[in-house]
């Protein structure tokens, strides 16, 4: 018997199966190990010891963990809790790769080698050396997977430090009082996103403050099996942002924020912890929710077609789905067309789509038949690796042309003239 | 035992080796179905073609090697479990055949075709595939003609058998034959399609389906309606089905199920009453508006408390809400669901309602009931723990006795899971012995050496019991 896995939460299942129509692996590889029902079952055969953990390793590593069997599910199976405990086991019994966990442990969550990787990705895009790179076909050395995302790097920018220093005052009234999460990843590739949203959240009336000594929220970590980490860094943001009273913790990342709003579950069992961590997952807050209860002014026309693609995070563990949909309805001349199957995940899932690079362009392709069906001109996304991913999708069909890839809060910023 | 050879020749007969499963993660994963038991195949083979499930049954036939079709694993009777080894035959992936006539008004479609994908389809002609179980979004047809699968519309519109004009069946020898046809009036011989509509894949493999399609109706009214006391509940059903006029759903929840949704999510439902009865009917607009008040002023004379008629869609979709919450709010406290479809004469719903009480406080048991009223097909459910073995025994002579009672009532065990492995045992209590026998001769004759989903429909012995736990 394993007693670390959640061989308690597989009972909740009663095997209807419901779950497989929403699971993006099923859809894709059709067998039923790939399936959520397929491995809460075999999770529960792991604690038993009728199969070993070397033995369900396949079915489990495939898993997006992007949780859309939970929302599917009509008996309110703790899918999550379910996955996470068989990526701790596996990670006390085998480690994670050396590279991963140099980059989960360290890296994320050290701010000087995150302003250096910033820095060094502006002076390679800007100094020629890509283009050397692409030129020279020097480029060609990277693995397939990796390559494939230097082909979709955004245009780096420096964060705006202006923003990111005291507290912002809206010119009106203030309606509320926020703290703005930065998230790690996404202030060294989409650092503008993240201004655009600091002055967003401004132009709606809320004074924004960028916490000082915010660190990395966890999620990767925790998606690893590595909670040592994962709740140390939890413990870390709730101190940062403790420090003074915020009516919201507010991020524009929909990865991140699922993993904010589940520190109260990651810390239940520590009573010094425990309260102080449900105050902050309380908080915490997408910026799309924000906005939307704070009515925002729009003062510019955005004449384009636009579809939707959610985050599953925001979806799924947020559950936040009207809000960005309000938003974007709402854009003065815009066309919103959803896109069908939209909660299907694009495939990015933090890492998957690097290790699983195949099975991952598989979902993707999916996921793309479906905008060639609509034809948008913008698809809009609500967290950084979805917008990579459709980045992506955008390239390998073909579509750079006619297609632009865009955060909601870029999309939001232009209607607002920002 | 499958012996290599074997596993080759299997191999042989389809066209990727990659539809042929034999890792133990891949066995684990098709040892169960909805309902009990898990039971590990040898093997698992994804067909997706008539020609390859011809090739693959001549193997079996030739080693006698037990075969069992599965469509996505969602039965509630075990009818796809491989209870004696041998290969699954997981047909989930065979879904690229989807076609629409609507000059003929059918629809003819591959065994892996999801059933909700049938309507959909049928929908853009103006038409419906009225069976609608409510896994449709999930199960596959050939899932739905194995088990003779129902639904809530199976009120107005019958169930999967009722729209069946022809098969493709591959037979225990391998061959393919084709039964019926693509006309509703079709009297030419035996109705084999009837017989293998419902055999559970004990007589044969369904390749091909040709379903009948039926106009489309152009609106539906919903309306919630509250008692006092559910056996007036019980009389209102009666009642209304004898007003002339035949909702397309009539759905009950007593209220065990209707406190358990008010803890679970509050909707707002009156949790002092007895029952709730959601009824739609389909139909003309302004027939709908005409019917929902006959039927309210018939309930209200029976002593119904309250009938809410909903305005618009939104409405309707919040008084199905309160529906959709019970599986959820149910399992809140334990975590298994035992759903049983035993159905009885639509004159003895009270009568079964009075029974079901008399189950739940005889063997001390979390007993709900919702389900679909109007067809007598109510649906008790019994929440339990499967790890609590002594409660378990309690739930078994309980599940027993909800089967003995239908039967006195006049009704059956099964009005829409089928019988698999979880009924067996009570067959001779509904068939008598040589209503059994008759059907074991027709599978004798179909199937000599019982290589078609062995296990299944028939009791394997004498003593074979109820059995819901691992003993």
């Amino acid at each position: 018997m394993n007693n670390q896995l959640a061989y308690e939460e597989t009972f909740d299942c009663v095997q209807c199966g419901y779950c497989l129509p929403a699971c993006p692996t099923y859809t894709t590889m059709g067998k039923e190990r790939h399936s959520p029902r397929g491995r809460i079952n075999l999770v529960q055969m792991a604690s038993e010891g009728k199969i070993s953990l070397k033995e369900i390793e396949d079915s489990m590593e495939l898993c997006l963990g992007c949780r859309a069997c939970e929302t599917a599910c009509p008996t309110n199976v703790q899918y999550g809790k379910i996955l996470s405990s068989y990526k701790e086991v596996r990670m006390q019994q085998e480690g994670s790769p050396f590279f991963n966990q140099l980059a989960m442990k360290k890296g994320l969550s050290n701010k000087g080698m995150l302003n250096t990787m910033n820095h060094s990705l502006r002076f390679y895009q800007h100094s020629g050396i890509e283009k050397l790179a692409k030129v020279t076909k020097g480029i060609q050395i990277l693995p397939e997977n990796l390559r494939a995302f230097e082909a979709i790097l955004p245009n780096i920018t420096k964060p705006d430090k202006a923003l990111r220093k005291g507290t912002l005052i809206p010119h009106k009234e203030t309606k509320m009082k926020v703290a703005f999460f930065t998230g790690c990843i996404m202030d060294v590739f989409f650092a503008r996103i993240n201004d655009l949203s600091i002055k967003l959240l401004k132009h709606a009336g809320c004074e924004v403050t960028v916490i000082k000594n915010q660190t990395c929220c966890g999620a990767l970590q925790h998606h690893e099996g590595d909670s040592e980490t994962t709740i140390q860094l939890a413990k870390e943001n709730i101190r940062a942002f403790e420090k003074d009273h915020y009516d919201y913790i507010v991020n524009s990342i929909g990865g991140c924020g699922a993993m904010l709003v589940e520190y109260d579950q990651l810390l239940q069992f520590d009573p010094d912890w425990s309260e102080r961590a449900k105050v902050f997952a309380e908080k915490s807050k997408d910026i799309s929710v924000i906005l939307a209860e704070l009515d925002i002014q729009f003062t510019k026309k955005v004449e384009k077609k636009i579809t939707y693609q959610p985050s599953c995070h925001l979806t799924n563990v947020q559950k936040v789905k009207k809000s960005p949909l309000d938003l974007i309805q709402r854009i003065p001349a815009a066309t919103y067309i959803p896109l069908p199957e939209m909660d299907m995940c694009c495939g990015s899932a933090g890492t998957y789509n690097i290790f699983h690079y195949k099975e991952s362009m598989e979902i993707l392709d999916e996921k793309m038949d479906y905008v060639k069906e609509r034809v948008p001109e913008v698809i809009v996304t609500s967290n950084p690796g979805c917008h990579l991913q459709m980045c992506m999708g955008v390239k390998r069909e073909g579509l750079e042309m006619s297609v632009e890839v865009v955060h909601i809060v870029e999309i939001l910023a232009e209607a607002c003239g920002l | 035992m499958l012996t290599d050879e074997m596993v080759e020749q299997f191999k042989k007969a389809i066209k990727s080796p990659t539809r042929m499963l034999k890792e133990k993660a891949d066995l684990v994963s098709y040892s169960y179905d909805g309902s009990f038991g898990a039971y590990l195949p040898e093997l698992v083979i994804q067909p997706m073609s008539t020609q390859e499930v011809v090739s693959i049954v001549k193997v079996a036939n030739q080693y006698k090697v037990p075969l069992y079709p599965r469509g996505r694993g969602t039965s509630l009777s075990g009818g796809p479990l491989p209870v004696h080894g041998g290969v699954v035959l997981d047909f989930s992936q065979w879904n690229q055949k989807l076609e629409i006539d609507c000059d003929d008004t059918i629809a003819v479609v591959s065994p892996g075709v999801l059933t909700a994908e049938i309507d959909k389809a049928a929908k853009k002609y103006g038409l419906m595939y009225p069976p609608d179980p409510s896994s449709a979004h999930v199960s596959t047809i050939g899932g739905n003609l194995a088990e003779n699968a129902g639904g809530p519309r199976g009120l107005k519109y019958g169930v999967t058998k009722d729209y069946v004009l022809g098969l493709e069946v591959v037979t225990p020898e391998g061959e393919v034959i084709k039964t019926g046809g693509r006309t509703i009036k079709n009297v030419t011989g035996y109705d084999l399609t009837k017989l293998i509509v419902g055999s559970e894949g004990t007589l044969g493999i369904i390749t091909e389906a040709t379903l009948q399609l039926v106009p489309r109706p152009q609106a539906t009214g919903t309306m919630m309606v509250i008692f006092d006391d559910i056996v007036d509940a019980g009389r209102a059903i009666s009642k209304v089905l004898t007003s002339g006029i035949l909702p397309s759903k009539m759905e009950i929840m007593d209220q065990a199920s209707i406190v358990a949704v008010e803890e679970y999510e509050s909707i707002g439902l009156p949790t002092d009453v007895d029952a709730i009865i959601l009824i739609e009917l389909d139909g003309h607009p302004v027939a709908i508006a005409d019917e929902c008040k006959q039927v309210e002023q018939v309930c209200l004379m029976v002593g119904a408390r309250e009938v809410q008629i909903a305005a618009n869609e939104i409405a309707a979709e919040k008084l199905w809400k309160a529906r959709k919450l019970v599986s959820p709010a149910i399992v809140r406290k334990k975590p298994t669901k035992i759903s049983e479809d035993a159905t009885i004469p639509r004159s003895k719903i009270p009568e079964m309602f009075k029974r079901l009480k008399q189950i739940k406080e005889k063997y001390n048991i979390d007993l709900v009931v919702f389900g679909h009223a109007g067809d007598g097909n109510l649906h008790p459910n019994i929440i339990t723990d499967k790890r609590d073995k002594e409660e378990m025994k309690r739930v078994e002579l309980a599940v027993a006795e909800i089967f003995e009672t239908a039967i006195q009532l006049g009704g059956t065990l099964s009005g829409e899971h089928g019988i698999g492995t979880m009924k067996t045992p009570f067959m001779k209590m509904e068939l008598g012995e040589a209503g059994l026998n008759m059907m074991k001769r027709m599978k004798i004759a179909w199937d000599p050496k019982n290589i078609m989903n062995p296990g299944k429909v028939f009791p394997e012995n004498e003593n074979q019991r109820l059995v819901l736990v691992d003993e």
